[in-house]
């Protein structure tokens, strides 16, 4: 008769031990996993050292930030970019004030006004044998709710030269204006109105149910209620979007391309004239072969780099200092 | 009669003894139902009314814009569709240069944008789901965050940088690697010698390579979020019953996750497609039409259209090119819808 001892169990356990098989799947596993990672590292350290590197002579010279590039040769050294950070900054700007306003609108609407609370629920399952109930129509307003949030997801993808197209067809071809930075703004808004929607959307769905109807039961309207209380307390947020919503629109080629001319010189003119861009002069400088063309096109492209970092530290420090806390 | 007509005027009268108190707007409430119209709530309504309005109408602008886009690239595309010396799909020229003599087909555009993103998705989808998973499964907590910043990082660089690091940097370091294929693979049509000199790197391969860099961020950051939401009862119960760590994966995170990776790679193939300037820069011209090579030059829908955008002076010609971008605008709008469809709301653009 075998001695059973109480410490073991009376039948032997299956999973004591990890068979060799199974230890090598999860070690390849990992093995794989980490050599992802660093095969989508290597690039990202690859291009901004090659940027800096390549760059930074240019962003040392004297004039860089403070001249143009009027009167300058295609094979000398002097000037700058001033003309460029100057129609950058400034088709950007103007497309943030067209496009915020009406990304945190359409945001307000598809959080207060469009969702209903119970359209995220799926339809419970029923027995078999009971008649179906009559589905209950939806509302007018949770059909343009839906239809509007589809249409943000496809104007998040729709591309910039089809935006930039876009505003060609109607602003140039229709409404025969000229090429200007306005222009170039106007399809900008086009590209960063999505972003500015999400970011919005995802913020004020972060601020507190209970915030709201303590509001509505002190009998403050709800219009009062949305511009008193739940934008202030999502604000953070929603500056933090807009600031990587502009960031992703600072580097846009497309737009500048086929809706304003390129200029050597200042322009500060938004509404008439071919104005400069960052992305512009490095695609201008590119088919200049000598090294000052190649020693511009690095320099541009390090200070549109260095526009964008600044754009992502303020973002980060923003959503840093201020968050919304919730529950 | 005339007791009861005082009785109601009574209740009347209670509000303005009351008025100096603190529950004075409490007062019409707690008369029973007997409310005067206050002001406020007739400002209140309209003020409710107009903001509601706003919202909705930027509901609506935002539909309408969409419509108008395609709207507005249809009309203008039209007149020189009907002006096409050559069949639309099938044609290989794209010749705008005569107003009277118009012959454009997009079956080269359509050959290199497609090849392009698909280089692209075939290597960005598996160094995704890799990434993805090591930032929801195997990173130390601590550095999780700031690796997630890494790979976040690399959808802020601008595509044109990326262009310029592709053809200046990166394509002279693929010419080896191309060079081999094509020498020892090149009986396979992928393979085979294209209509761009392998040197200098402006190939689809080239392009196919820095888009996929480029829509890494994408796919890895809607697989992050959805590998995030796997249930934790179902990876727990994997745990207790003594699943290693690569088969609690396998069994649970990959099942529950597989349908928003599969809509993060749409949206990333989406992008690939609309790319601009990044595929402008690195392509490289070619006078012959493509086949199926990997080692082709040419342009895709997007480049193109973005090359000629000098030329945008008479309305035929420019109507070829908005006819480009309307067959772009379509693919987009279905990968886009398709992929939104697949996630089920389980996932954010």
């Amino acid at each position: 008769m075998t001695v059973i001892s109480p410490d073991e169990p009376a039948i032997k356990p299956v999973f004591r031990s990890v068979g060799a098989s199974r230890k090598i799947k999860n070690w390849v596993a990992t093995g794989l996993v980490w050599l992802a990672f660093a095969l989508a590292a290597v690039p990202l350290v690859w291009v901004l050292v090659t940027v800096l590197g390549k760059g930074y002579r240019a962003l040392l010279s004297p004039t860089w930030f403070s001249h143009s590039l009027r009167g300058v040769l295609p094979d000398q050294f002097n000037g700058g970019v001033y003309h460029a950070i100057y129609g950058t900054v400034a088709q950007s700007l103007i497309c943030a004030v067209i496009a915020v306003p009406i990304g945190i609108m359409v945001g307000i609407y598809l959080v207060e006004y469009g969702a209903t609370r119970t359209d995220t629920e799926s339809t419970p399952r029923r027995a078999l044998f009971q008649p179906r109930r009559r589905v209950r129509r939806q509302h007018g307003r949770g059909r343009l709710a839906r239809m509007t949030t589809f249409m943000v997801d496809i104007l998040a993808g729709v591309p910039s030269i089809v935006a930039a197209l876009f505003v060609f067809a109607v602003w140039i071809s229709t409404l025969g204006f000229s090429q200007s930075a306005l222009a170039v703004s106007f399809s900008l808004v086009l590209l960063m109105l999505p972003v500015v929607v999400r970011a919005t959307e995802e913020m004020l769905r972060l601020v507190p149910d209970d915030l709201r109807e303590a509001s509505y039961a002190l009998g403050i309207p709800k219009w009062k209620t949305i511009l008193k209380i739940v934008l202030p307390t999502a604000f953070s947020g929603i500056v933090t979007g807009v600031m990587l919503a502009l960031a992703r629109v600072l580097g846009e080629t497309a737009p500048v391309l086929v809706l304003v001319g390129y200029s050597r010189s200042i322009n500060f003119d938004v509404f008439d004239g071919n104005m400069a861009s960052l992305p512009l002069l490095i695609y201008s400088e590119l088919i200049n072969p000598t090294p000052a063309g190649q020693f511009r096109v690095w320099g541009a492209a390090l200070t549109l780099i260095l526009i964008i970092a600044v754009l992502y530290l303020v973002a980060a420090l923003v959503s840093r200092f201020s968050a919304i806390k919730t529950r | 009669m005339a007791d009861r007509m005082t009785d109601v005027s009574r209740p009347e009268s209670a509000p303005a003894e009351r008025a100096p108190d603190a529950d004075a707007a409490a007062g019409p409430a707690r008369m029973g139902g007997m409310r005067h119209p206050q002001p406020e709530t007739k400002r209140s309504r309209r003020g409710d009314s107009v903001f509601r309005l706003l919202a909705t109408g930027s509901g609506s602008l935002i539909v309408a814009a969409v419509a108008l886009i395609g709207l507005f690239l249809l009309v203008k595309a039209v007149p020189s569709l009907l002006a096409n010396q050559a069949n639309f799909l099938t044609s290989p020229d794209f010749v705008t240069t005569d107003p009277s003599k118009l012959r454009f087909g997009i079956r080269d555009l359509l050959f290199v944008t497609v090849l392009s993103s698909l280089v692209a998705l075939v290597i960005a989808m598996p160094v995704a789901l890799g990434v993805a998973l090591f930032l929801t499964q195997y990173a130390p907590r601590t550095l999780a965050r700031p690796f997630a910043y890494i790979v976040d990082l690399l959808a802020a660089v601008p595509s044109i940088v990326y262009g310029l690091w592709g053809i200046i940097v990166l394509g002279p370091k693929l010419e080896p690697i191309m060079s081999w294929l094509n020498r020892n693979l090149g009986w396979i049509p992928l393979f085979a010698t294209g209509n761009v000199s392998i040197q200098g790197g402006g190939t689809i391969f080239t392009a196919g390579v820095v888009l996929a860099i480029m829509i890494l961020p994408i796919i890895t950051a809607v697989a992050r979020e959805v590998f995030r939401q796997t249930p934790r009862a179902q990876v727990e119960g994997a745990l207790a019953l003594g699943a290693t760590r690569w088969e609690v994966i396998s069994t649970t995170v990959l099942p529950f996750g597989r349908s928003g990776y599969i809509a993060g790679s749409m949206l990333g193939l989406g992008r690939a497609l609309g790319e601009t300037v990044a595929v402008l820069i690195i392509l490289r011209a070619s006078s012959s039409p493509s086949g199926l090579s990997l080692f082709d030059g040419g342009y895709t829908f997007a480049s193109k259209i973005a090359s000629a955008a000098s030329e945008f002076s008479q309305p035929l010609p420019t109507g070829a090119f908005i006819a480009a971008g309307l067959v772009l605008f379509v693919l987009t709008f279905v990968v886009n819808a398709l992929a939104r469809s697949i996630a089920g709301g389980k996932v954010n653009a």
